[in-house]
């Protein structure tokens, strides 16, 4: 059996006085799909930005292949990491936001090179070539040197899986991808994230609220309610033969 | 006798030129020192130590509501008098330091909104990148959070320019001064200090419709809302 890469340990998460996760324990494998679905509030963009490092567990710990994200060892005691630790352990992850974050000031070739360049010291050509390459994949070869605002939502949620995908992550991390769009521009982007998901190798963790296409793209379903895993499994089973009532009711409102 | 004479004002004008290379000499170097003093602010106010802060941000509340005249006078007269760290620094050095530590406080302020400005996605993505500190505030935060501030930044110049007349009290020789020496010693003021008037003017205004036009051409460089028109769309089509 493999290990996991990434793996939550009695996670627990609270903003202030509101608990928003309590209690998460998850092993995700490498190349595994997970599509997490539940209702709003219910804490599943928050187990994602813990992992992206964008939030800090109030406690337990999350491992990503092998190390402990958010603690670090020192004298042989485990204190809070700090970002020169961060910054080694989450190079693997990679992530793409519900309100695209693309760069404006750069255009669209600058936003998926930038970081090769900078970060993993690849040399110019070849960060070029490979950002023309994935931007041609998801097919914005065309525009490379327009600008973020020039483009449709759609196209910029496009670039910005270019963007992430050129890092090449073991782990991919999608957060409400489709929730800022225009309904006719989310097709474009599901078939994006669908060709991807095919190549396999890399572990996905989707937060949705598409879920024919979580049953159609993900190994696993987690539904997240009241800052817990209330339910997981494949998606066929999750999604139409579960028992859980809350998952019912939360299912059936989309599906009127 | 104290009739506009045609005849001083030419004769009054090269001598009040002859400061004009110090007083834009000063602007320039109080400025940019005011610039880069302003990161310095910029930054220490965000160590995440609330004590630090604290003395950071009443250190420059104190600087902002004291008069720059005073503390020119402060530089200049009293300094060299404190025990242990006190020492004598030309009237230029003065200036740039009083001037340029003055205006860097309110320089700060002007950096930081913009900083404030840069939507918090950026941040994000800019982890999710995994770029260095340094990375994230030199390729990311910087470029964006700069260029809306440059109107700001524009009229401080301006700003500071018609301050440095100032630093005359402290025998700093600009334009200003060489108008009273001429008047003290001709005993005509009218014509030089007119002189003195319209050469801030001559300067100013072109300085502010520069600064409006560099404004222009940032925000067009880095669009926000309004595509550009046809022009980097025709280019990113054209083949090769």
């Amino acid at each position: 059996m493999t290990e996991p890469i990434v793996m939550y340990k009695d996670v627990h998460k609270s903003f202030g006085d509101v608990s928003v996760l309590r209690g998460i324990d998850l092993d995700i494998k490498p190349g595994e799909k997970v599509a997490v679905i539940g209702p709003s509030g219910s804490g599943k963009t928050t187990i994602i930005r813990m992992l992206m490092t964008l939030e800090q567990p109030t406690s337990g710990s999350i491992i990503v292949d092998g190390k402990n994200l958010w603690q670090m060892e020192k004298g042989g005691q485990l204190v809070p990491a700090n970002e020169k630790h961060l910054r080694e352990v989450r190079g693997d992850i990679g992530m793409v936001f519900q309100h695209f974050n693309l760069f404006p000031h750069m255009t669209i070739l600058e936003n998926c090179m930038t970081a090769p360049v900078q970060v993993k010291k690849e040399d110019k050509a070849t960060a070029k070539k490979h950002s023309i390459e994935m931007l041609e994949k998801v097919g914005l070869g065309d525009k490379l040197d327009n600008y973020p605002s020039q483009l449709s939502g759609g196209q910029k949620q496009r670039v910005a899986m270019a963007r992430a995908l050129v890092m090449r992550p073991k782990i991919m991390l999608f957060d409400e991808v489709t929730s800022a769009l225009d309904p006719e521009l989310v097709g474009e982007v599901l078939e994006v994230i669908r060709d991807i998901a095919k190549e396999g190798e890399m572990a996905m963790v989707l937060v949705t609220h598409e879920m024919d296409f979580a049953l159609d793209v993900a190994d696993r379903v987690l539904f997240l309610d009241n800052g817990v895993i209330a339910e997981q499994g494949p998606p066929s089973q999750v999604l139409e033969h579960s028992e859980n009532e809350r998952l019912q009711s939360f299912l059936h409102r989309f599906r009127k | 006798m104290n009739n506009w004479s045609w005849e001083i004002f030419l004769e009054a004008f090269p001598y009040v030129l002859e400061g004009i290379g110090i007083t834009i000499g000063l602007t320039i170097a109080c400025y940019l020192f005011a610039l880069i003093f302003g990161f310095i602010w910029t930054f220490v106010r965000r160590i995440p130590v609330k004590p630090v802060r604290w003395v950071i941000l009443w250190i420059m509340e104190f600087i902002r509501s004291t008069p720059p005249l005073v503390q020119l006078f402060f530089i200049y007269y009293a300094w060299p008098m404190v025990p242990g760290i006190g020492m004598t620094l030309s009237p230029f050095t003065s200036a740039v330091l009083g001037l340029g530590i003055h205006y860097s406080t309110y320089i700060g302020e002007v950096y930081r909104s913009g900083i404030d400005g840069v939507d918090k996605g950026q941040w994000e993505a800019s982890r999710a990148l995994n770029f260095s500190t340094r990375q994230k505030w030199t390729k990311i935060i910087l470029p964006q959070a700069i260029p809306p501030t440059i109107p700001m930044l524009g009229n401080y110049l301006i700003i500071m320019f018609k301050e440095v007349p100032l630093a005359s009290t402290i025998g700093v020789v600009g334009i200003l001064q060489m108008a009273n020496n001429f008047g003290a010693e001709n005993w005509r003021y009218l014509e030089p200090l007119t002189i003195v008037a319209i050469l801030f003017l001559v300067l100013s205004y072109p300085s502010a419709i520069l600064i409006n036009k560099l404004e222009r051409k940032m925000n067009r460089r880095f669009d926000k809302k309004t595509p550009t028109g046809s022009k980097p769309i025709s280019k990113a089509n054209a083949p090769g």
